[in-house]
């Protein structure tokens, strides 16, 4: 592996993590051009593309910049030295815009392939949908007499030509799964919807060589073309976790300076090993799990816990992998190496979760279990009944022994639950509620227990002020707190309307707080025992800080987490509903208490590691209850994959909210009822929608079996059910207003 | 009903012409990023590398 060695000097410690190397992960193709791939933050109107782009193209030797906006990537090719990668990343940080290596070789090929397939599938079988319904509606619409012998043979001919390769082409997604689920003897839905447009297309064929009658091209077309939309939505909102795990990963894909034999050695984060000696400066995420060995400093644990306060650590404490060196530079002993830190076993812990969880049968899958072989009885007893005991040639009686297939149409069935998916979905996306699982919305509708994390979930996340403060004291700390970005700070500021002072000399003392002269006399702003000294008394469960003005007076500022606002009334809904709701907190157990108890909640749990937590709701499951789980940390995310569904808020950290099956915006919980609610409705809705697909089954399938239907009535059988399935999911939102 | 011998052939190579345009753009990554693709509009055009790509 390359290593980069650069001179120790000291400038080098204290810069904000721009001194990463990047040059290791260019990638150099055979025409011996560079190329890296970026991710960036930031990006969000047309004149950040522009000014990332060019400054980059101004440089010498780069002849490609691109940035993509909606998947957050900067693509740089360029001739020449490899370095220059480190001054891309700098330059465009510089500019604003936090940059970090976006190494996920090879990830999304795969899912983004399998869009693109379906994608081309609907196309093709789209245009040959509505060309071959040209023809059809002729053919329908005239018989021998009228449109003469030739041309209802040419119709034919054409007709088979459009939908033989068609067929062939965008029916590969059902052959492959149907014949993939075949081979491990089961069966789903792909299986009769295969066997009948496979069996469909034979026959028609069979009655266009021979000059019959009976042609059924289009209806399995349609068919093809209706369920590829389904899948397609289905697949579009599957693909989205599994991209997310990697991409955690990929920001540890970095490097790390490593201290050997007194040196600096840059090191790919990969490479790390345990007992090397890592420096970390300030504003640098921490590459490794490890122990302090020189230096104190705060860090910040959002990344792990979803805490927003910063914690302090000293020599001998321990740090995680992922988390961010605050206040000062710090040397850590690394312990693990980065295969089994704590951020690659969070998301080890979310892929068992998750390939546990892919073991819910659906309900259309569970539905397909019984048509399956219900209707291809119905077939085989049929050919058999008119071949053996009606005396009929063998060719009429598998004639109809397959419009017995074609009639009970799988259309219905496989239209039935993606129509009220996507309904379902547009209808919660309006009230800022993403739904990104497929099963969220069945499973959603069985929930028992409600799992709900504390910190930034039941309550806002962030420290808002308590307390009453006069005016002239909250203007002094104010105009101190602007200039800083600790959360304690904009929460002063957020309570602050009005003028602010102005200061002189004001600088922010790291790991203290801030200072600044008013008029001559010193202003300090930040922790008790650096502002304000002489104060005593400790308090245990409000975080503090405390202002001083110089010879005047000391003032303490109290902060709080607060519950959001409609947290009550949601909790009094939850338990409406029939369903537990349960909080468990990494949290000291005095606050988690006093929020269960004004919230009524009788089961709480405090003090809970990331461990914990998944394993609690795992022994919960073996009572077979659906569970919902509620978080919004990443300490919360194989929580959020191990329960049967899952719910972040939108302000959650990125890989917390792509492992949740469902993200709701905004400052309120009400967006979890209305969740629930929806799919109650939904679910009601797909179970009806398969019961009138049974029913209309109970009138197709006799009249198929006597031999009385033809091409026409086909395809109005077809097109009419599936028109009653869509009419009866669109029913979700003429009752949305209700919730 | 000659006609049908020019007109339909017409009418296939057109929704031919249609569909083979789409899957031309779809593997050209024209789909890859939407929102720029609104967004560049809006920049103003100069003599950049930009335009000779």
């Amino acid at each position: 592996m390359e290593q980069t060695q650069i001179s120790n000097n000291k400038t080098n410690f204290n810069k904000v993590d721009i001194n990463k190397l990047f040059s290791p992960f260019v990638k150099i193709d055979p025409k011996n051009n560079n190329s890296i791939i970026f991710k960036v933050k930031n990006i969000h109107c047309a004149s950040c593309i522009h000014l990332i782009e060019k400054s980059l193209y101004t440089l010498k030797n780069v002849f490609f910049v691109r940035v993509n906006m909606s998947t957050e990537k900067l693509e740089i090719k360029w001739v020449g030295e490899k370095k220059l990668a480190d001054k891309f990343a700098k330059i465009v940080s510089e500019l604003g815009y936090p940059i970090s290596l976006y190494d996920v070789d090879n990830l999304d090929n795969d899912f983004e392939e399998n869009k693109k397939v379906l994608i081309r599938s609907i196309a093709v079988s789209g245009f040959a949908a509505a060309n071959l319904m040209l023809i059809s509606v002729g053919l329908w619409s005239s018989s021998f007499e009228t449109m003469g012998f030739a041309t209802r043979e040419l119709f034919q001919w054409i007709s088979s030509l459009i939908a033989l390769p068609a067929i062939i082409y965008s029916g590969r997604p059902f052959f492959y799964s149907a014949l993939k689920v075949l081979l491990k003897k089961n069966t789903n839905m792909d299986v009769p919807i295969s066997l009948a447009v496979i069996l469909t297309s034979l026959i028609s064929l069979f009655e266009t060589v021979n000059n019959g009658e009976h042609i059924y091209f289009d209806s399995a077309i349609m068919l093809l073309f209706f369920l590829l939309i389904g899948r397609y939505l289905d697949v579009l909102a599957k693909g989205k976790a599994k991209k997310s795990a990697k991409e955690l990963l990929s920001a540890l894909g970095g490097t790390a300076t490593v201290i050997k034999d007194e040196k600096q050695v840059i090191v790919p984060i990969k490479d790390i090993r345990a007992g090397d000696i890592i420096t970390i400066s300030i504003g640098e995420k921490i590459p490794a799990d490890g122990i302090i060995l020189n230096g104190s400093t705060e860090i910040d644990l959002s990344l792990i816990s979803g805490e927003t306060l910063p914690k302090k650590a000293n020599i001998n404490d321990n740090v995680f992998a992922g988390t961010i060196n605050i206040s000062a530079p710090i040397q850590i002993e690394v312990s693990k190496s980065t295969e089994n830190n704590l951020l690659t076993n969070i998301v080890k812990l979310m892929e068992k979760a998750e390939i546990s969880k892919s073991k819910y049968t659906r309900i259309a899958d569970k539905a397909a279990k019984l048509y399956t072989p219900i209707v291809h009885l119905a077939g085989l007893f049929t050919f058999i009944g008119w071949w053996m005991f009606a005396d009929l040639a063998w060719q009429p009686s598998l004639l109809i022994a397959v419009t017995v297939l074609i009639i009970t149409c799988p259309c219905a069935l496989g239209l039935a639950v993606p129509v009220v998916q996507v309904l379902a979905n547009n209808s919660l996306m309006k009230k800022g509620i993403y739904l990104k699982s497929g099963d969220a919305l069945e499973k959603l509708s069985k929930v028992k227990y409600v799992i709900l994390d504390k910190t930034g979930t039941l309550t806002v996340g962030k420290p808002s002020l308590i307390g009453s403060y006069s005016e002239e004291d909250l203007q002094i700390a104010a105009s101190l707190a602007h200039y800083s970005k600790h959360p304690f700070s904009r929460s002063i500021c957020d309570q602050f309307n009005g003028k602010l002072l102005n200061l002189e000399n004001v600088k922010e003392i790291i790991g203290c707080g801030m200072e600044g002269y008013f008029k001559g006399k010193l202003l300090k702003l930040g922790k008790k025992n650096w502002s304000c000294p002489s104060q005593k008394d400790e308090n245990e469960i409000f975080s503090e800080i405390w202002l001083s003005v110089e010879n005047e007076k000391k003032i303490c500022f109290s902060f709080e987490d607060q519950l959001r606002k409609d947290t009550k009334d949601v909790i009094d809904e939850i338990k409406k509903l029939g369903i537990t709701p349960i909080i468990l907190s990494g949290d000291r157990n005095e606050v988690v208490k006093r929020i269960a108890e004004h919230l009524g909640i009788n089961d709480y749990y405090s003090e809970f590691s990331i461990e914990m937590k998944s394993e609690f709701i795992r022994k919960l499951k073996l009572q077979n209850k659906e569970i919902l789980m509620v978080g919004d940390g990443l300490n919360d995310a194989p929580s959020l994959a191990e329960a049967d569904v899952s719910i972040s808020p939108s302000t959650a950290m990125d890989i917390t909210q792509n492992t949740a099956d469902i993200v709701f915006q905004g400052e309120k919980l009400f967006p979890i009822i209305s969740c629930i609610k929806v799919a109650k409705k939904s679910v009601l809705l797909i179970k009806q929608n398969f019961l009138m697909a049974v029913i209309y089954n109970i009138f197709a399938i006799p009249m198929a079996i006597i031999g009385l239907v033809t091409p026409l009535i086909a395809a109005i059988a077809m097109s009419s059910s599936s028109l009653f399935v869509i009419g009866n999911s669109f029913r979700l939102n003429l009752k949305r207003k209700k919730f | 009903m000659n006609i049908l011998l020019y007109l339909i052939p017409i009418a296939l190579t057109l929704g031919l012409i249609g569909l083979l345009a789409f899957l031309w753009t779809l593997k050209n990554n024209q789909y890859e990023d939407l929102e720029g693709a609104s967004e560049r509009i809006l920049i103003e055009e100069e003599k950049e590398k930009n335009d000779k790509d």
